[in-house]
């Protein structure tokens, strides 16, 4: 396999608060491939969003504490705090890693046109100037010579089209309470590709949407993502939508992340039991529809060993040791003692 | 269903004016056009559509929130329409409604406890034992351990905020209760264990539901019925088997195929539908459809289609019955 794309090597990181240590990552690794669409699933304060800002570097810096592991987009060290090495983050971020908000109602500024934020983004980030460009003025100051505004436009125009928005160029005028969600989101993935990046992290970018316009926004990335080999890493608690767009799962319980595997093998044997209860969870499932009783273990004081011992009806004293990831096929790895399906170390050993 | 309906809803509208500077009034939105519907005794009705399209607002006018322009509302035999706020009152503890984000809705600086026993205070002359042992009761049912009454909301989670908000809504022993979006925001494995809830409440208290909510695969789970809401007007109605497996209308028929199906073919590889509602000030002539429906014929533009029963459902469509989704993208062209 090819160098992957982005590798999240063991992070764990987390936030000093009132109650002590808050143990928001816990050892995650995440891996996606140049030109994959990787879903990142789990329940709500699972670290989703959490991880996928610590992708972009843009966590709060207050009580953070990074207590270990990597984050390396190529060969970038996406923690690191050498001069060199931050320089090099900030050539990437915004232009080889761009973003996809959650709620596109609030991400844009209601007192400027929507051609004026475009402009904006593209006076810094377009793809057609170097990035190390030195200038004489001062960064408040620093002008938009007219031709490049003029060559940045035309791409705008064809992006705008690519994400079939109708009328680009009266949209460019308006205000952004004039245009409606879908049309706003249409706008936010036009925004996130303009910069032509290789990962867009993409935060739950249907939930605020109708399931009409989910399924047409969600068409619009795939395809997108697909035609110009963008890796995608979208994070969302809708199975459905995962199974729509995603080429490989990533499922993600109380920090960790517990399974990972393509599409096809996640949906049609789930190896961890948390995997297979957020499955039958499902209103579509058909069965009885249980959901999981209890609740997420506290942050402040997590088990120490598997994390879903407190709600996991096959647990034994075995999980109070922390497992690690095993594998069960190409790409698939889960962590967990009791698997409900047999891991390929033990299949070979059977077979021999 | 063989009883009496115990609630019955006819040619109901609902209309807000837009105002320009000074007040002028410059146009209206017609949030509920002309809606008819029955709700059963003890059945499920699922209200289902995209949002504004008027879904909550004919929540909110049943239950006497919102005033309708015109129209009749029939509760227990009683038109309940246009009621002054002082004669709505005595009906409420009949009529609930369950509030989209309980979370926003429990009073962030009163206990738990507090919040459950305010109706009773209201409503009832209960002495102050025999609410907390009604509390109780009722907290208990919800499932939910005695030590929560001592919390305040912010101190227990999305799911436990969403059953103490069902749990206040019982203490009155109410007939109907409007489901407003009762799953939003919750994740799945909470979502059902809380959708069970609602059945064995169902069951325990005897209640009626009217259950609004744009996720359509936990309509089809829950409710008896369906109406589907397009615009304001109800462009579907019958039975959740009918309305699932045979669907009349293009836009319940678009709604249905936008679900994605696990372990079925990918919807957004070849969804057919394009486009967004239009502008609800604006509506064009016709059928309210027309700028997004694959079938539209001339009859569509110049005559919007009343509401007809065709076989076991009722559709609002000039060729209900008729069409049928198209099978990709190619052929929708």
């Amino acid at each position: 396999m090819s160098q992957p794309l982005l590798k999240v090597d063991g992070l764990s990181l987390g936030f000093r608060g009132d109650g002590g240590f808050a143990h928001i990552l816990d050892g995650v690794n995440v891996t996606i491939q140049p030109g994959e669409i990787m879903g990142l699933v789990g329940e709500s304060g699972c670290g989703k969003t959490t991880l996928a800002r610590a992708v972009l570097g843009v966590l709060p810096r207050n009580g953070l504490q990074i207590r270990g592991g990597a984050i390396r987009l190529r060969d970038i060290d996406m923690l690191s705090h050498e001069p060199a090495e931050v320089g090099r983050q900030n050539r990437v971020r915004g232009r080889k890693v761009t973003f996809i908000p959650q709620d596109p109602f609030t991400s844009l500024n209601p007192v400027l046109t929507i051609g004026e934020q475009i402009d904006d983004l593209m006076k810094w980030k377009s793809p057609l100037r170097d990035p190390d460009e030195r200038s004489y003025w001062p960064t408040l100051l620093r002008p938009y010579p007219r031709a490049a505004r003029k060559a940045d436009r035309e791409k705008v125009m064809e992006t705008l089209d690519e994400v079939q928005l109708p009328q680009p160029a009266q949209i460019l005028k308006k205000y952004p309470h004039e245009v409606s969600g879908g049309q706003r989101q249409r706008l936010m993935i036009a925004m996130a590709l303009l910069p032509e990046p290789e990962l867009i992290i993409a935060d739950e970018p249907t939930t605020a949407l109708d399931v009409t316009i989910q399924a047409q926004i969600l068409g619009v990335l795939r395809k997108l993502a697909s035609d110009r080999g963008v890796a995608v890493m979208l994070t969302t608690h809708d199975l459905g939508s995962a199974y729509e767009i995603c080429d490989a799962i990533t499922v993600m319980y109380a920090g960790q992340e517990v399974e990972a595997a393509p599409v096809g093998s996640f949906f049609n044997a789930p190896a961890h039991p948390y995997t297979a209860k957020l499955l039958a969870s499902r209103p579509d499932a058909g069965g009885s529809m249980t959901g999981i009783p209890g609740e997420l273990p506290n942050f402040y004081a997590p088990p120490a060993g598997c994390r879903f011992i407190t709600r996991c009806d096959r647990a034994t004293e075995r999980c109070t040791i922390r497992p690690e990831p095993t594998r069960f096929a190409a790409g698939h790895v889960a962590r967990c003692y009791h698997p409900l399906t047999a891991p390929e170390s033990d299949r070979k050993e059977k077979r021999a | 269903m063989t009883r009496p309906p115990i609630l019955t809803v006819r040619n109901l509208n609902v209309r807000f004016p837009i105002r320009a500077a000074f007040g002028r009034k410059v146009g209206e939105i017609a949030a509920v056009d002309d809606v008819t519907f029955d709700l059963g005794d003890g059945e499920i009705l699922g209200l289902v559509g995209e949002s504004g399209c008027g879904k909550s607002t004919l929540g909110k006018t049943v239950m006497g929130i919102q005033q309708p322009d015109s129209g009749d509302i029939v509760f227990e035999g009683n038109n309940v329409a246009g009621q002054s706020p002082k004669q709505a009152r005595a009906q409420r503890s009949r009529l609930q409604y369950a509030y989209q984000d309980p979370g926003a809705s429990l009073d962030p600086r009163w206990r738990i406890g507090r919040s459950l026993e305010e109706p009773l205070i209201i409503h009832t002359d209960l002495g102050g034992k025999a609410r907390k042992e009604k509390v109780s009761e009722v907290l208990a049912s919800v499932g939910l351990p005695k030590s929560h009454l001592d919390l305040f909301p912010h101190e227990i989670s999305g799911g436990q905020q969403r059953r103490v908000g069902l749990a206040r809504i019982l203490m009155l022993n109410p007939r109907v209760v409007i489901l407003d979006e009762p799953t939003a925001g919750l994740d799945v494995s909470v979502q059902a264990t809380v959708l069970n809830l609602f059945r064995d409440l169902r069951e325990k208290f005897d209640l009626t539901y009217m259950f609004i909510s744009h996720d359509l695969s936990v309509v089809q789970m829950m409710c008896h019925r369906v109406a589907v809401m397009y615009l304001g007007r109800i462009v579907e109605i019958g039975r959740t088997e009918d309305i699932f497996n045979n669907p009349q209308h293009p836009y319940t028929q678009s709604l249905l195929a936008a679900i994605p199906r696990i372990n079925g073919p990918r919807v957004t590889e070849n969804f057919w539908l394009k486009g967004e509602p239009p502008d609800a000030s604006r509506l064009p002539q016709g059928c309210r459809f027309q700028s997004r429906c694959p079938h539209v014929q001339p009859l569509c533009l110049a005559e919007d289609p009343p509401l007809r029963s065709h076989g076991a459902h009722a559709a609002a469509c000039h060729f209900a019955g008729e069409v049928s989704p198209p099978r990709t993208k190619e052929s929708a062209q």
